[in-house]
């Protein structure tokens, strides 16, 4: 089967620094695929890749089964918009429509798709951030792509422009587009992705969907010696499954240790304030998997 | 391949500052062909250049060689400014990504530009032959000169020979910006060789010394130059002189054209669209 993306062992080097490392990245048909990762992990460098932008160093890329370079159905925005600031916005998607042989009348769909219709006909350079980028996206869908490649979409929308993003996203997807969308947006992905695939430092982490990669739950642990009891909980069930979060601890152990762990607590002399089972989110995951810290993510 | 040259075309044509080109290259190319040796001929003493050429000059059988006599230099400096904004806004703008992600290959859209910049030049010589048409028909009448005009196929042929030049630098402009990725750096050197180091050459050190004038015989701007002369230009214009045969000088220009081209779609193609 010809899958939308397919890549394997995708690399690229500048130099001495590796930007991405062969990546083996699989996008299924009518999935709406979360590529996730902190700023600088290499996700645009991948994305332009698998449209031609930028040449591997080595590995392949296959979309639908062609070589990338051959962007039939496929549609993308990637970073920033990039558009003629001396055209209206309208102008600017006629403009393109004639590179991709695309009927001029798509032009104001896809304006009417991305709210944009009223402001049309004015030009680019009077658009704020939000319009440029919805205007983008606009760009993205005028071939009415089999494929969607989006990278970073909500950049610079305000909270209703990123709810209207999310929903045209699932719309798109429900209508049996696929959609690759890459984030730095935790929540963004988690609402609206089947599948993720979380890259750091130019290397795919896992591949999953949201809810497996959530996998278990947590023992959520509150106390007033938050400190000696990370100590004595690291020793007793290993510092991998001890996270600290907000004032108390995340530890990744079965629920039904729960009460032991209290008990353990409490004949150290530490009173527990609160302990109680909660579900991992992706936030914790995704920490985990990259190893970065909080403040590097929305 | 034709949507992508309608697509520059489009651009081409709805940009502001090329027109704005266009009105600067006509008002320069009026000026030097016609007001300054018109006032010289009222008895002006200001030793601007063209002002000893005469009112004989400027009469309809000059046409030719007034209309093409500014594109060694300066006409092709702005058509160099053309060329390298043609290509060089692609990156500024960050639509190299927007144009290529709608599906054709990188050496279409340069094909594309290649066209939209040949319409832009036939468009600078035709109205530099237009408006040199008009003003010269003009001076006759006002001066009671005859109109003699020159035959349809020198015509066709001094539109022809400016078309090349005039596309040769348009094209250079477009290399300059691929291999610098921008419009800064390629028009401020491409305008300091094209106004400085091509002037320094032909003017100043050619004549002083023996391999630099053999050098110069190997360059588009003193080939441009012998190219023009053969048709009529005043050797008083700044680049214009009859170094070279003109079939020698057509051959050469129409040889950088081709390596200009060649050389930007080289690099277009092997560098990553960041």
């Amino acid at each position: 089967m010809n899958l939308p993306v397919d890549t394997d062992e995708l690399t690229k080097r500048y130099g001495e620094q590796l930007a991405v490392d062969r990546m083996k990245l699989t996008v299924l048909p009518g999935e709406i695929y979360g590529f996730l990762g902190p700023n600088g992990a290499g996700k645009t460098t991948t994305l332009r890749m698998l449209l031609g932008l930028v040449r591997p160093t080595s590995g392949s890329v296959r979309l639908f089964g062609r070589p990338p370079g051959d962007l039939d159905g496929v549609g993308a925005l990637i970073e920033s918009p990039g558009f003629y600031p001396y055209l209206s916005g309208s102008d600017n998607l006629k403009v393109l429509a004639r590179y991709s042989g695309t009927d001029p009348l798509r032009v104001g769909e896809v304006l009417a798709m991305v709210d944009l219709a009223d402001r049309g006909k004015d030009r680019y350079s009077t658009y704020s951030l939000g319009m440029k980028q919805r205007l983008g996206v606009a760009a993205a869908l005028l071939k009415d792509p089999r494929l969607l490649i989006l990278d970073e979409p909500t950049n610079g929308l305000d909270p209703a422009g990123m709810a209207d993003m999310r929903v045209l996203i699932r719309r798109l997807g429900a209508e049996g587009c696929t959609v690759l969308l890459s984030s730095h947006l935790l929540g963004e992905v988690q609402q609206i992705c089947d599948r993720v695939g979380v890259v750091s430092r130019g290397r795919l982490v896992a591949e999953n969907t949201v809810a497996e990669l959530r996998g278990g739950t947590v023992l959520h642990i509150e106390s007033d010696e938050i400190v000696r009891a990370a100590g004595l909980v690291r020793r007793w069930i290993g510092a991998e499954n001890v996270r600290e979060s907000g004032t108390g601890l995340d530890l990744t152990v079965a629920p039904e240790r729960a009460s032991w762990l209290n008990r353990e607590l409490v004949t150290e002399g530490i009173a527990v304030r609160e302990l109680h089972v909660r579900e991992r989110d992706l936030e914790q995951v995704f920490f985990e998997l990259t190893g970065e810290v909080a403040g590097h993510v929305g | 391949m034709w949507g992508s040259c309608t697509a520059e075309l489009a651009k081409l044509v709805r940009r502001p500052a090329n027109w704005f080109m266009l009105g600067i290259a006509i008002v320069l190319g009026l000026t030097f062909t016609y007001l300054l040796p018109l006032a010289g001929a009222a008895g002006s003493s200001s030793g601007a250049p063209g002002t000893d050429r005469g009112l004989a000059a400027t009469l309809p059988s000059n046409l030719v060689g007034n209309a093409i006599g500014g594109l060694p230099v300066f006409l092709g400096a702005i058509l160099l400014v053309l060329g390298v904004l043609a290509v060089g806004t692609e990156y500024g703008w960050s639509t190299w990504k927007t144009v290529l992600t709608q599906g054709p290959s990188r050496l279409t859209v340069y094909s594309g530009k290649l066209f939209a910049l040949a319409v832009a030049s036939l468009t600078v010589v035709v109205a530099s032959f237009a408006t040199g048409a008009v003003t010269s028909a003009l001076i006759a009448s006002s001066e009671g000169e005859p109109m003699n005009w020159p035959s349809f196929g020198s015509l066709l042929t001094g539109i022809g020979a400016g078309w090349l030049i005039a596309m040769t630098w348009a094209t250079l402009g477009a290399a300059l910006a691929i291999a610098m990725r921008g419009v800064a750096l390629p028009i401020g050197l491409g305008l300091v060789w094209l106004l400085v180091v091509q002037n320094l050459l032909f003017g100043v050190a050619a004549p002083l010394v023996d391999w630099v004038g053999t050098l110069q015989l190997a360059l588009p701007g003193a080939n441009a130059g012998s190219l023009a002369a053969s048709l009529g230009a005043s050797g008083a214009t700044p680049g214009v002189g009859e170094l070279v045969s003109a079939s020698q000088a057509t051959l050469v220009v129409a040889g950088y054209l081709v390596v200009f081209a060649g050389l930007g779609g080289w690099l277009l193609r092997r560098r990553d669209v960041l």
